[in-house]
């Protein structure tokens, strides 16, 4: 009798640490994302494998809207609450803005068993950092300066791609001659912005770049450079067609695509648009640095921002998700599925395509040269409200009428000051 | 007149009689306190999701608040920083400018459409289910069939060169100048339906027998709608101006839909502007700011029709 009931209890007792490890070790992570279109889906379903491999439940936390400013709301409202979830998807200064809320988890043990600090460029982790402390793990690396280009619109306008904005004024005349439109732009306050900043880039070179648009240096913004720079901006108006006034920035690629328009400056998710039409790069379209960039990189790193968790199991969940996303399969695989390239420096490219290894290789060069620098238009180099109040002058510049270069110039260097 | 009114609402007046005792002390009991019991929710609700949320959002308005509400004090510092923002001088002058419009084209069109179909003609019913057809439609569909209808290389300006007359241009969508009266045109077209629904009700109701009185007397028909016709409608001039006014200060949907506020921030109205800075631009006290002086417009606009109203309402 008694040694049947000591088995017993010893049988409960070990099912009860059975049963203790387990629910210490499996924790649910909820992600909060607005990757919810096919690419995107697919990529997140990558990590949520990798997860459950290690024997966590993936709660998925998708909020769909484009540039995530539903997911922004819904995020607010989970944190003021006191519930916020494991991960969510916020990138650039916003980092910043939501360390000084208290709110985010330090992840430096991952960060540092992982090897962070060798793995990743000192500018993009600076950004994951929050007072020196790890609170956030990137996922990807898109550029922004490029130039999409349809090499047969080109050769019927006899001209070549340009390499500087001199001569992208040249071809664009001789492309508006030969009857196509010189440049598709889509109409948007961001995307005006984007093929500024690349301008910026292009006339002033990374230096100037990082100094007026990431330092907010007064002199550099009300600087000859950056009146240049708007008079640029005022050339590659001239060449886009009247319709473009809100037009969405895939419909802009759909004109380079059909042979309607010869280029278009935006970032290499315009990529996903060529290749879903069956294009083969750097024979159906040529993916080029914009005018003047080649030495540069306007990068726009995506991440997931970890939040305090007062559950321990939770938090190794947390962990856990941190060092799968900086994995180099999930690296590799997720940025297949996104077109952009891992974040990771020294992943093997070879299953990519030309435009992604051209962009991996400028990545590294850049890195070491110093001509890798954030996006503005892209919310990666300062808060959102100053980002907010410089793209107001630029898109006014863009739209306006009668506004002076230089008043352009005075305007920007005001709005920088916005806090 | 006023006396005997007064009489019938004599507290008590028209209760039926009850035998004094238990049953009757509770249903007086009942009868004092069921109604506020069955309303209290209703009103719980509104005093907090309403009057409540406008209290937060006049403390957030005076608070420095970015990216979470943040309560610290900080006067009107996000006012200030609100009139020195051109983009907001922008919106208000686009709502002054559609607001106007919108309203007064939804009316005068409204009542155009009521009149003519007043005129006992056939197939009024079909007519009238093609007009109040655009209401069902929501802002957001409205905005998308007007951009492609007023881009000049898809729509209108390109159907009109197609037929031949190239030198034909109606570009406002997207010249900056003229980019909010698009807006005004398809708010009319989706709003007059509605307007003209409410006043042909409002038609059929007047008495016939003044008409014909009038017509009897001699009035010709114009004289007869502008001296008899149009006043009787008052009220529901009122009723239209109220649901216009309000539709035209919250809108939202349809510039977005349309313009996206664009090109560049030329067709921003104030609930764009705030939705700009509140939610994409981590500046909730200045979102806060700009929203409480869009009640600020609600409250000068109405009140005073309101208190018009109902102080003739009283008297008449």
């Amino acid at each position: 009798m008694k040694t049947g009931y000591m088995r017993v209890r010893t049988v409960v007792a070990a099912l009860g640490l059975v049963f203790a490890a387990s629910a210490a070790q499996a924790a649910e992570v909820e992600v909060l994302h607005w990757w919810t279109s096919g690419g995107e889906a697919k990529s997140v379903a990558e990590l949520k494998k990798m997860l459950e491999a290690k024997g966590h439940t993936w709660k998925d936390f998708a909020v769909a809207g484009g540039a995530g400013e539903n997911a922004m709301t819904v995020l607010k409202s989970r944190v003021v609450s006191g519930n916020p979830p494991v991960a969510a998807q916020i990138k650039g200064p916003s980092i910043q803005e939501w360390g000084a809320e208290g709110v985010l988890a330090n992840i430096d043990a991952t960060a540092k068993a992982e090897g962070w600090d060798k793995l990743l460029p000192p500018v993009v982790s600076n950004i994951m950092k929050y007072k020196g402390n790890y609170v956030a793990a990137p996922v990807n690396v898109h550029r922004v300066n490029w130039m999409w280009a349809n090499p047969e619109v080109f050769k019927k306008a006899g001209v070549s791609v340009p390499k500087t904005w001199d001569e992208f004024a040249k071809a664009a005349e001789a492309i508006q001659k030969a009857g196509f439109i010189p440049v598709a732009h889509g109409g948007q306050p961001w995307q005006d912005f984007t093929v500024f900043e690349s301008i910026v880039l292009g006339i002033g070179g990374p230096g100037f770049y990082k100094k007026s648009l990431v330092d907010l240096d007064q002199a550099s913004l009300n600087s000859a450079t950056m009146v240049k720079a708007f008079d640029t901006l005022a050339v590659v108006k001239k060449y886009i067609d009247k319709d473009s006034p809100n037009r969405d920035w895939n419909l802009a690629t759909a004109m380079v695509i059909n042979g309607k328009a010869a280029m278009q400056f935006m970032g290499d998710w315009a990529k996903g648009e060529f290749t879903a039409a069956g294009k083969v790069p750097g024979k159906d379209f040529i993916c080029a640095p914009a005018p003047g960039t080649d030495k540069g990189y306007t990068f726009n790193v995506d991440s997931f921002v970890m939040f305090k968790q007062s559950k321990a199991d939770v938090a190794k969940g947390q962990a856990d998700l941190a060092a799968a996303i900086m994995s180099p399969a999930f690296q590799e695989v997720f940025n297949l599925n996104k077109g952009s390239i891992p974040v990771r420096l020294g992943m093997k490219m070879d299953k990519f395509d030309d435009c992604a290894k051209k962009s991996s290789d400028d990545f590294v060069a850049t890195n070491k040269s110093g001509g890798l620098v954030p996006s503005i238009a892209h919310g990666m180099a300062v808060p959102s409200a100053t980002a907010g109040a410089m793209q107001d002058v630029v898109t006014e510049f863009f739209n306006g009428t009668g506004m002076s270069s230089k008043q352009a110039a005075e305007k920007l260097a005001a709005a920088a000051k916005t806090k | 007149m006023a006396g005997t009114i007064q009489l019938n609402e004599t507290p008590g007046g028209l209760r039926p009689p009850v035998a004094k005792g238990g049953t009757g002390r509770l249903y007086d009991l009942m009868e004092a306190w069921l109604p506020k019991i069955v309303i209290a929710p209703t009103f719980v609700a509104c005093v907090v999701f309403i009057y409540g949320y406008i209290l937060w959002t006049a403390v957030l308005s005076l608070t420095p608040s970015r990216l979470l509400p943040l309560y610290e004090f900080v006067g009107i510092e996000q006012y200030q920083a609100l009139f020195g923002n051109d983009r907001w001088w922008l919106a208000l002058k686009n709502l002054l400018v559609f607001g106007i419009l919108f309203v007064v084209v939804c009316l005068i069109v409204g009542l155009l459409l009521a009149v003519l179909l007043d005129q006992r003609i056939r197939a009024e019913g079909f007519i009238r289910s093609i007009y109040l057809y655009p209401m069902a439609l929501s802002f957001i569909v409205t905005g998308t069939a007007w951009k492609w209808i007023l881009n000049p290389g898809l729509g209108l300006e390109k159907l009109v060169h197609d037929l031949g007359w190239q030198s034909f241009s109606f570009d406002w969508l997207v010249n900056p100048e003229r980019s909010i009266y698009t807006v005004v045109i398809a708010g009319v077209w989706q709003s007059s339906g509605f307007v003209m629904a409410l006043f042909l009700a409002g038609l059929r109701g007047i008495d016939d027998s003044i008409i014909k009185a009038a017509r009897v007397d001699g009035a010709s028909l114009p004289r007869i709608y502008w001296r008899i016709i149009l006043p009787s409608l008052r009220p529901v001039f009122f009723s239209c101006f109220m649901i216009l006014a309000h539709i035209a200060i919250k809108s939202f949907d349809l510039v977005i839909a349309l313009t996206g506020g664009g090109p560049g921030f030329s067709s921003d109205v104030p609930a764009t502007f705030m939705y700009t800075y509140a939610f994409t631009r981590n500046q909730i006290g200045l979102g806060a700011a700009s929203a409480m002086m869009m009640l600020m417009i609600v409250v000068a606009v109405v009140v005073p029709m309101v208190w018009s109203e109902t102080r003739r309402t009283s008297r008449g």
